[in-house]
């Protein structure tokens, strides 16, 4: 039932409107402390964000492992977003077999190192069959072949204040923008360790296709398809939040 | 307020709760549509792209890009739905709400009452209703459908699409036999809210379009008016 508002409600409501928001800045502050605020959690599109990182964060524990499907699931068609780059440089590494080409993995690391394809083949090899989903609508599923970056990260080292890993695709991102749509991309370190973010080098057993993201590409269990950053060709750990990526779209794809 | 014109109808919660809800709802549905329209095809199963098999082509053409920029609002509104709809059947079940105004009476609930409230309603015919306080048993019903089948189902397609999500309850995309299933069930259940709204509005007439619009705002309704 509906009573008019009389001067003692209107007063009653206005200091629960005032402790409720001092209470919502305790409460973002206390969240921040247990990483579950995102980087783009400004602006009004940011509270949505805010609310599904941290739920999800909250609900995944960060350990839950994405559906793994079986070799007869595969899917006959893998659609790709943007074909590969076609600057001379790049040109020449595809052409070369990728021989030249090396990761770097630097920033908050305790030892930087620099890999090569071969050096990184030599690591700990695993191999998960992986739904993947466009943010369009479109899936396909496939095995991708790689190694752990938690196995990458575990060489080299995480100092203790690291909170994000950036992947930069190797491709120069001043090229035409529809060459390469992700420029860049980071993840949180619960992601980064996953059980199932790998540096992908093969997809169904063969080298990794050039359109798919030759040499090595990222490749997470638990978000859609644009997180999965391409043509990688440094990672730098950082707890810069400014830094978290260069593309459109959340920054959160657990969505 | 206690003029012996006005009769009370529609408690503070709900009203609050029914017009948050109708913004997400629409704001839903834009965002929604600018997400499709990336992909308007729909499959079955677990997987889908152009190249292969669809359930449906929907005609409207290819559209790449709008749904980049319209997710993170859909998400946004979805969040708005959620918890307004948390709001709502909290305090429903508090106020009586459900109840009083939702539960059909049993007697009510005879095969042949409901044939006649709904003959009643396909001639625009208000004989033997007993005043604006109170839904027919057919309301009743589609009420409690649309708040209790069709809005969660909604929301548990849209969260089956989450890898996130489905990373802690795999059943909820399984169960409905994979996530391009989940993504066009989503689809489906859209049209019948969109089917329902479109009922709502027009019924909204019987017994007075602005009447009933204005108890939903002030929660009043005039006594004697068409209203009744």
């Amino acid at each position: 039932m509906s009573r008019p508002l009389t001067r003692r409600t209107f007063l009653a409501a206005g200091l629960a409107t005032a402790a409720g928001a001092s209470g919502v800045g305790a409460a973002i502050r206390y969240a921040d402390r247990f990483d579950l605020i995102p980087p783009d959690h400004s602006g009004v599109v940011g509270i949505g964000e805010t609310l599904t990182y941290a739920t999800q964060r909250l609900l995944t524990s960060r350990h839950s492992l994405a559906r793994e499907f079986t070799r007869n699931d595969i899917s006959r068609v893998a659609p790709v977003n943007g074909p590969h780059p076609r600057d001379e440089k790049y040109l020449s590494l595809l052409a070369d077999g990728f021989r030249r080409w090396r990761l770097s993995i630097e920033g908050l690391v305790s030892r930087p190192v620099t890999l090569s394809l071969d050096e990184l083949k030599r690591l700990p090899q695993e191999s998960h069959i992986l739904l993947h989903a466009c943010e369009e609508g479109w899936s396909y599923i496939a095995e991708w072949t790689g190694v752990r970056l938690a196995s990458v990260l575990d060489l080299t080292g995480m100092r203790p204040e690291a909170r994000y890993v950036v992947f930069e695709p190797f491709a120069n991102p001043n090229q035409s923008g529809s060459v390469v749509r992700v420029l860049w991309d980071s993840i949180d370190v619960a992601d980064a360790l996953h059980a199932q973010t790998l540096l992908a080098y093969a997809m169904n057993g063969d080298a990794l296709p050039a359109d798919h993201g030759a040499p090595v590409r990222l490749r997470l269990g638990r978000h859609l398809g644009y997180k999965n950053t391409k043509y990688l060709s440094r990672i730098v750990v950082t707890d810069r939040r400014d830094l978290y990526r260069k593309s459109r779209g959340t920054w959160y794809g657990g969505i | 307020m206690s003029d012996e014109h006005i009769a009370s109808r529609h408690s503070v919660i709900v009203r609050l709760t029914h017009w948050t809800v109708v913004l997400s709802v629409i704001g839903l549905f834009v965002t929604g549509i600018g997400i499709l329209v990336s992909h308007p095809r729909l499959y079955w199963g677990e997987t889908g792209s152009v190249g292969t098999e669809s359930l449906v082509d929907l005609p409207i053409p290819f559209t790449i890009g709008p749904s980049v920029w319209n997710r993170p609002f859909h998400f946004l509104f979805a969040w708005m739905l959620v918890l307004t709809g948390l709001v709502y059947v909290a305090g429903g079940l508090l106020t009586q709400h459900v109840r009083d105004d939702l539960l059909p009476a049993r007697a009510d609930l005879r095969v042949n009452h409901v044939m006649r409230v709904i003959s009643e309603h396909m001639r625009w015919n208000r004989r033997g209703e007993n005043g604006t306080a109170s839904y027919n048993v057919v309301q009743r019903l589609t009420y409690l459908a649309v708040v209790f089948v069709l809005f969660p189902t909604i929301i548990w397609t849209g969260l089956a699409m989450s890898f996130g999500v489905t990373s802690v309850f795999p059943m909820l995309a399984t169960a409905l036999g994979g996530h391009q299933s989940a993504r066009t069930l989503h689809f489906v259940l859209v049209v019948l809210l969109l089917l329902f709204a479109i009922v709502h509005v027009v019924m909204l007439g019987r017994g007075g379009f602005w009447t009933n619009v204005r108890a939903m705002i002030t929660g009043f309704t005039p006594l004697g008016g068409r209203g009744r």
